[in-house]
């Protein structure tokens, strides 16, 4: 395990030790003193294991491809941003724009999200243990999120063909957001997540929201507007 | 862009560590806003009768003990100037109005900056029984200096770092803006209707030093509390009536208030312990805060208002 402290070598130190592998150098590491600083652990490419001692600030595991963040704290806006594949694990609450555009890989937020969490997602697999803020799953792309607590106003706005799995209250969906049938193959995937990220939901009372296609698809009774 | 940070002290036995505690907040959100910088401090309230002046003048040789001299002769009245750079503290027992009727009458002389001569009028950034505005263009640090914030006690400060947008460079145009006793705002966001705001406020009465948007709704505050609200009735008006993405920190005499607009997208976040409660526009300026790491630590809500120390 290799040691590295922020607060000596700053954000460019950390991240420039993280991308220095080659075969055989070390692969656990543990960053001390994060201080909320952004960019922490990003554009990793290589099978790592990374514990993060403490509060991040924005976009931490950004562009991630291959390792495993830990994160004991909080993290600010954009954490796992553009995640490529991988998996980042937050023990904490995290800012808004949680996963946004990430490609792959799974986020765990075991406390609770903010606004627009996994906006824009293009294949990740997200489970928060708490509630989201607002607009989180806008134009949601693929994959998977799954919200243990309540999801806040404009759920899914203008969706494509991501799933959102919400257990607790919805307070309003957004344009185009509808509720659907959980299907046995979607109760799998529920089942499956929860038991990989280790937060312990039963999968039967979560319920599953998606696109009316609507909003994606040329009508052609709007033919004169283009 | 722009950064906002406040800090509010439970413990009166930090009190004197207050300007020290602050700095590191203050200095780590000058990349959010490197224009200007200013502060509202709250410190040594004044006696029952007494007002206090938070001055600003271009000229950094402004004669500010000529100026006390002859407005103590004038109005008959008491006055303690203290100066800091820029900046001036006056404190008097005359009435307000007839401070700000003096002040806006007197002739300055001429001040020549590089080939160009200015003539500015004194202007007032703040006023109440407690607040001390200082502010000033370029970074945290030069603002920290000119003002000696470090070695300075109080029981809350709030600050802004500013990335200017929707006016001009200039200490007038920096924040905080003073929005009546002992009230002032600063603001990370931009308003779309502070054009018609401005105007509809001008009919009330309400005079405008600039066209800059966060003072319209310090301005905005200003008639509000003036006609009887209560802040939290004034916070909870304005966001029904100001349009534009917004995070606000309000200082009062008392304490601070943080309110966002519905949809939240300028950052915000707020820390808690038993000593102190933070606000800042990123968690990495509390982050140097003692304690901060094991600190109660959130997001405020959209349209929420959250209140320190008032009410």
């Amino acid at each position: 395990m290799a040691i590295l402290n922020l607060k000596k070598i700053g954000v460019s130190g950390v991240n420039s030790a993280l991308h220095k592998i080659v075969e055989n150098s070390e692969k656990d590491f543990e960053i001390r003193n994060p201080q909320g600083q952004h960019s922490i652990a990003c554009g990793i490419n290589a099978p790592l294991n990374v514990e993060i001692k403490g509060h991040v600030g924005f976009y931490c595991g950004g562009m991630n491809k291959y390792a495993k963040i830990l994160i004991h704290g909080h993290a600010g806006v954009g954490v796992g941003e553009n995640m490529m594949s991988g998996y980042i694990h937050v023990k904490g609450d995290t800012s808004e724009s949680a996963g946004a555009t990430a490609h792959g890989g799974f986020l765990v937020i075991e406390g609770n999200a903010s606004s627009r969490c996994g906006i824009s997602m293009k294949g990740v697999d997200i489970v928060v243990g708490g509630s989201v803020g607002h607009m989180s799953g806008f134009m949601a792309q693929s994959g998977n999120l799954v919200i243990c607590g309540d999801a806040k106003d404009a759920l899914g706005d203008s969706i494509y063909e991501a799933n959102i799995f919400v257990r607790g209250e919805v307070s309003e969906l957004g344009a185009d957001c509808i509720e659907k049938e959980v299907r046995p193959e979607h109760s799998a995937k529920i089942s499956k997540l929860l038991k990989s990220s280790g937060i312990n939901a039963n999968p039967t009372d979560f319920r599953r929201y998606g696109s009316a296609r609507q909003l994606y698809n040329f009508d052609v009774d709007n033919f004169e507007s283009y | 862009m722009c950064g906002i940070v406040g800090l509010y002290l439970k413990k009166p036995e930090l009190q004197i560590q207050l300007g020290k505690l602050f700095k590191p907040m203050l200095f780590e959100m000058r990349s959010r806003g490197p224009d200007s910088a200013g502060v509202a401090l709250y410190r040594d309230q004044v006696k029952p009768g007494q007002t206090k002046f938070s001055l600003a003048h271009i000229d950094p040789n402004f004669l500010w003990k000529k100026l006390g001299n002859d407005l103590a002769a004038s109005l008959q009245c008491d006055v303690s100037i203290k100066v800091f750079g820029t900046h001036c503290i006056l404190i008097t027992n005359a009435q307000e109005d007839l401070i700000k009727k003096y002040l806006d009458a007197i002739k300055i002389e001429p001040y020549v900056a590089s080939n160009e001569i200015i003539y500015k009028k004194i202007s007032i950034v703040g006023s109440g029984k407690s607040i001390e505005i200082f502010k000033e263009t370029g970074s945290p640090k030069k603002v920290y200096e000119q003002f000696n914030l470090t070695q300075s006690s109080g029981t809350h400060i709030i600050g802004h770092t500013r990335m200017a947008t929707e006016s001009a460079v200039t200490t007038a145009g920096s924040h905080p803006f003073a929005t009546g006793e002992d009230l002032c705002l600063v603001h990370n966001g931009s308003l779309s209707n502070h054009n018609i705001i401005r105007r509809n406020l001008e009919r009330e009465g309400i005079i405008f030093q600039t066209e800059n948007d966060t003072e319209v709704a310090g301005a905005y505050l200003t008639w509000k509390l003036r006609s009887g609200y209560t802040l939290r009735e004034a916070l909870e008006d304005a966001i029904r009536d100001l349009d534009g993405f917004y995070t606000f920190c309000i200082g009062t005499k008392s304490g601070f208030a943080v309110v966002r607009d519905p949809i939240a997208c300028k950052h915000a976040v707020l820390a808690e312990t038993d000593k102190w409660v933070a606000m800042a526009t990123e968690f990495r300026a509390i982050a140097k805060l003692p304690g901060a790491e094991n600190a109660e630590i959130w997001e405020p809500e959209p349209s929420t208002i959250y209140i320190w120390g008032e009410e």
